[in-house]
């Protein structure tokens, strides 16, 4: 057993939020066996992939994982039986160089035949649409538990906006949540989803389906990880140019973690006199009509909220890793990396640029 | 090459005046042509020559998406390829090479001399090629040429409110726009005129009930298309009503909805997926036949799966829009009528085992071609059903697994099918073979090229890569998938490029055909390979299904059989 193994077990370890109704899971590790070819870790990779959807990691991606893997057991023996069919006619009857000349015999038809292939698929689709309307019911009418948190996701030209309406935390493209590894008390995520401009989709494949974040309409969906760790996605809805480079991290912390998360980001923008030069350019420049810094003149809300912006890992929606010198390169021009974003390059010199970064790097 | 018993009357043998004519003249003859027969092969040509250009545009595509933060392309200029593509694969290539071959095949196996509205079935070409041109005259029109700006760059369905004002300026959308609604006019007098055609103008004896197949599924099709373009073309002018005359069908920021205009378009582009594969199912049911030696199997069946998916099509169209929130109420309806539509379609496929059941199956080009058909359209059909499963398709949806399914449809299913029809009928199109070596090298270039690109597809799809992105991060263990799906592209190039090779190579030097090289039994092979333009000399008269079979085996017809069961069923009436 390699480590393809132990990740199916971990992925099963979680008796309750897998249906009694529904065995199949035993059925997993041998398929993944079957699965896997000569070159056995390109398809490990299918079932542990950071993105992949048969590596679930939350209770409703567990409980879409169960119904795939049934619907792909069940479509593999149709396909196996017509395939077969199929290629035992090709060797049975094809034309061989000794054959006569005659006609087979001319056979126009059954009734019987007929009625028998278009009873037993449907029952078959029968069986399929049953087993998809619990889990449908089970995830979308999920009933929202007390201890849930609520996140309000925002879908802009190309960025996220997660707001926290318990907290008064705004932050972007990193979603903080608590873990929900206690089965006894799951702790679920609510996410409200709406856009501020066209249409787009939340997906993180290891949490959930995805749920489009329609313009001008109010969507949920919930996300429960199981286990700490980042979880990666992006948007899955065109939405315009730079629609690749609109990516989402979510950050399932302990309870403790994330309430410490939290604290921090419910503190105003850190106040350091030392870079008082760079909050002058800053508050001095258009930046403020689209960033908002608590505590600060800064208001904007266009852009993401910059209070704690070295909170965050990254930047450019996920895509670049927040570190001074690609925060000197994205303040000069945002262009450069990625064309046509919404942030203009506000023509600072290298002087102002300097100063600007090196505000933004205290706010912790 | 097998020369079968004329059917009396057919051929006229009177020698056609061959005098050398001017460039000009051959020209003028085309253009002004209304004759059934030069308007299905322009629709065919002007196919082919989209088909080149969708194709160059997907290779950059491919070319770009070929290694992780490619700079290859521009994030602009990719958005507007793969809109680009989409809207020439699906608009100028599939729709009017299918109908191309509708316009040719059906008066000559209903027996006729033309369609029912010769002049209308050329306004509708013609229609159709202005509609199309326009559309890539975004290239050079408006601000094009200067940094092509004009180009749509929306996708190939335009989801709005990116295409209001606001998020598409430019001409972009615009030309999208009108250039698919004028397109529509042109398919929409098509579909019509077969319609027509098909009710009115069969020959004598060819009651419904002995109508070939493909022209009952042509008649299905028409009808489809009769009624799932025009509201794509209502929503077309809503946009542009919203974008010049200020209003707010699809302008989220003045209370428009972005969903309304989802259901538009999916009300036409779904019934719209089994438009383009109804006709590819019509080329199966002549050709399988044909090279199984057999009549098919479950004609009446096969009639009925037809009419009962042309219904049931209409009603899936939200199962593209699992994600939008449409409630699990909604959710569960679509997931059973998207369910139910596999039933027919299962059906179809089972018949078609069943005709080659007991055969003896000759493996010319095109049957080999119908053949790959079955394998790749029956798994294209499963991962639909994966699809049509809400949940899975929460994952699945938006992401490469759903391009790969669809392009297993479009390419697996209906260009394959198209491929055989291509080897099939080439003959009485032009009076000559098709290369059978190069249309061997052709088929397994393809068959290889196509599982190296779609199959490996799914795999990237499944590892949460979205579609319509122009790069992704070196990261996610993507590259290597997207590696093996650029180099099946260009072998799919090659084949192709064989393919033509073949056809212009074949137009002048293939060997001679005759009348009926395949030793068929339907009723354009009764006449001259090309046909004259009056098809037939005297109107055909049939008593069965299969005519020639009737003439050439006058110890066993058809005609006794249907007659039989015929009368089987007023009696049990």
């Amino acid at each position: 057993m390699n480590s393809l193994a132990t990740e199916s077990v971990r992925s099963f370890g979680f008796p309750s939020l897998i249906s009694p109704r529904l065995h199949i899971h035993m059925l997993i590790p041998m398929l993944s066996e079957a699965l896997r070819g000569p070159d056995s870790s390109l398809f490990d990779r299918l079932f542990t992939s950071p993105d992949s959807i048969f590596a679930p990691r939350s209770a409703p991606a567990h409980e879409i994982f169960q119904l795939s893997m049934f619907v792909l057991i069940v479509t593999a023996a149709i396909f196996v039986t017509v395939a077969g069919l199929l290629l035992h006619v090709i060797l049975r009857y094809r034309q061989r160089p000794g054959d006569d000349n005659h006609e087979p015999p001319q056979i126009y038809g059954s009734n019987q035949i007929e009625l028998a292939w278009t009873v037993i698929p449907i029952l078959i689709v029968f069986v399929l649409f049953l087993t998809s309307v619990r889990v449908i019911f089970s995830i979308q009418n999920a009933p929202e538990p007390k201890q849930a948190l609520d996140v309000t996701v925002v879908g802009h030209q190309w960025w996220w906006e997660f707001r926290y309406p318990k907290y008064g935390i705004v932050t972007a493209n990193e979603l903080h949540v608590p873990v929900s590894n206690d089965p006894n008390q799951p702790m679920p995520t609510y996410l409200k989803l709406v856009s501020a401009d066209v249409d787009h989709s939340f997906w993180v494949p290891r949490l959930a389906g995805k749920t489009d974040l329609m313009a001008g309409q109010v969507n949920d969906m919930w996300i429960q990880p199981e286990a700490t760790g980042i979880y990666y996605g992006q948007c899955a809805q065109f939405c315009g140019l730079e629609h690749a480079r609109m990516l989402i991290r979510v950050y399932a912390q302990t309870p403790a973690d994330f309430q410490k998360w939290v604290a921090n980001q419910e503190k105003p923008g850190v106040q350091d006199p030392s870079v008082a030069a760079g909050r002058a350019v800053f508050e001095h420049n258009a930046c403020i009509s689209c960033h908002t810094i608590k505590g600060t003149v800064a208001g904007g809300r266009f852009g993401p909220d910059l209070t704690h912006l070295m909170s965050r890992d990254t930047i450019a929606a996920g895509t670049l890793p927040n570190t001074r010198a690609n925060l000197e390169k994205w303040v000069k021009d945002p262009d450069l990396y990625k064309p046509g974003c919404k942030m203009p390059a506000m023509k600072l010199s290298d002087q102002d640029v300097d100063h600007i970064v090196s505000y933004l790097v205290t706010l912790h | 090459m097998a020369d079968s018993i004329p059917l009396s009357g057919a051929t006229d043998l009177t020698p056609e005046d061959k005098h050398s004519r001017l460039f000009l003249e051959v020209m003028h003859e085309w253009i002004v042509t209304t004759d059934h027969k030069k308007i299905g092969l322009m629709y065919i040509a002007a196919s082919l020559m989209f088909l080149a250009v969708g194709g160059i545009e997907v290779l950059l595509m491919r070319i770009q998406l070929a290694v992780p933060e490619s700079k290859f392309l521009t994030p602009e200029h990719y958005n507007q390829l793969f809109t680009l593509h989409g809207t020439t694969m699906i608009f100028f290539v599939a729709m009017p090479i299918l109908f191309g071959f509708a316009n040719y095949m059906v008066p000559l196996m209903i027996g006729a001399r033309d369609m029912a509205f010769p002049r209308l079935n050329a306004y509708s070409f013609w229609i159709f090629l202005f509609g199309a041109l326009l559309l890539y005259f975004s290239l050079i029109g408006g601000k094009g040429i200067y940094g092509g700006s004009s180009v749509p760059d929306v996708g190939w369905f335009a989801y709005a409110p990116l295409t209001s004002k606001a998020f598409s300026h430019g001409n972009g959308s615009d030309y999208w726009a009108l250039g698919i609604f004028i397109t529509g006019i042109g398919t929409i007098g098509t579909a019509l005129n077969i319609v027509v055609t098909t009710i009115c103008m069969r020959c004598k004896g060819m009651k419904l009930s002995r109508m070939p197949l493909f022209v009952w599924l042509m008649l299905v099709t028409s009808m489809m298309a009769v009624a799932a373009i025009p509201p794509l073309s209502a929503a077309q002018i809503m946009l542009l009503i919203d974008r010049h005359l200020g209003g707010h069908f699809f302008d989220t920021q003045a209370g428009g909805s972005a969903v309304l205009w989802a259901h538009f378009f999916w009300i036409f582009g779904h019934p719209e997926v089994y438009i383009l594969v109804m006709p590819a199912f019509g080329f199966m049911n002549e050709i399988i036949p044909v090279f199984s030696r057999k009549a098919i199997f479950g004609y009446p069946a096969m009639v009925a799966a037809s009419v009962g998916i042309g219904f049931i099509s209409f009603t899936v169209w939200a199962h593209h829009m699992f994600t939008v929130g449409m409630g699990a109420a909604a959710n569960t309806a679509f997931v059973l009528s998207s369910m139910i539509i596999a039933v027919p379609t299962g059906i179809k496929i089972f018949n078609w085992l069943a005709t080659m059941w007991g055969g003896k199956i000759q493996f010319t080009v095109p049957m080999l071609f119908c053949t790959a058909f079955l394998f790749q359209f029956t798994l294209a059909g499963l991962t639909g059903i994966m699809l049509a499963v809400a949940p899975f398709n929460w994952q699945l949806h938006n992401s490469y697994f759903v391009i790969a399914h669809f392009h297993y449809v479009i390419i697996g299913g209906i260009l394959f099918a198209l491929f055989g029809a291509f080897y099939y009928w080439f003959p009485k199109m032009t009076g000559r073979m098709m290369s059978e070596t190069l249309g061997k090298w052709h088929f397994w270039l393809f068959v290889l090229g196509f599982h190296m690109t779609f199959d490996f597809m799914h795999i990237v799809g499944l590892l949460g890569m979205p579609r319509e992105i122009y790069t992704y991060e070196p990261g996610n263990h993507w590259a290597i998938w997207n590696m093996i799906v650029t180099t099946g592209a260009f072998v799919q190039a090659v084949a192709i490029i064989v393919f033509l090779v073949n056809l212009v190579r074949s137009h002048f030097k293939g060997e001679l055909a005759g009348n009926d090289p395949w030793d068929a039994w339907t009723l354009e092979w009764a006449t001259t390979s090309p046909p004259p333009s009056y098809n037939f000399a005297e109107e055909p008269m049939v008593r069965s299904r299969r005519p020639l079979w009737d003439l050439k085996h006058p110890e066993d017809p058809d005609w006794k059989y249907e007659f039989e069961t015929e009368n089987e069923m007023t009696a049990h009436r």
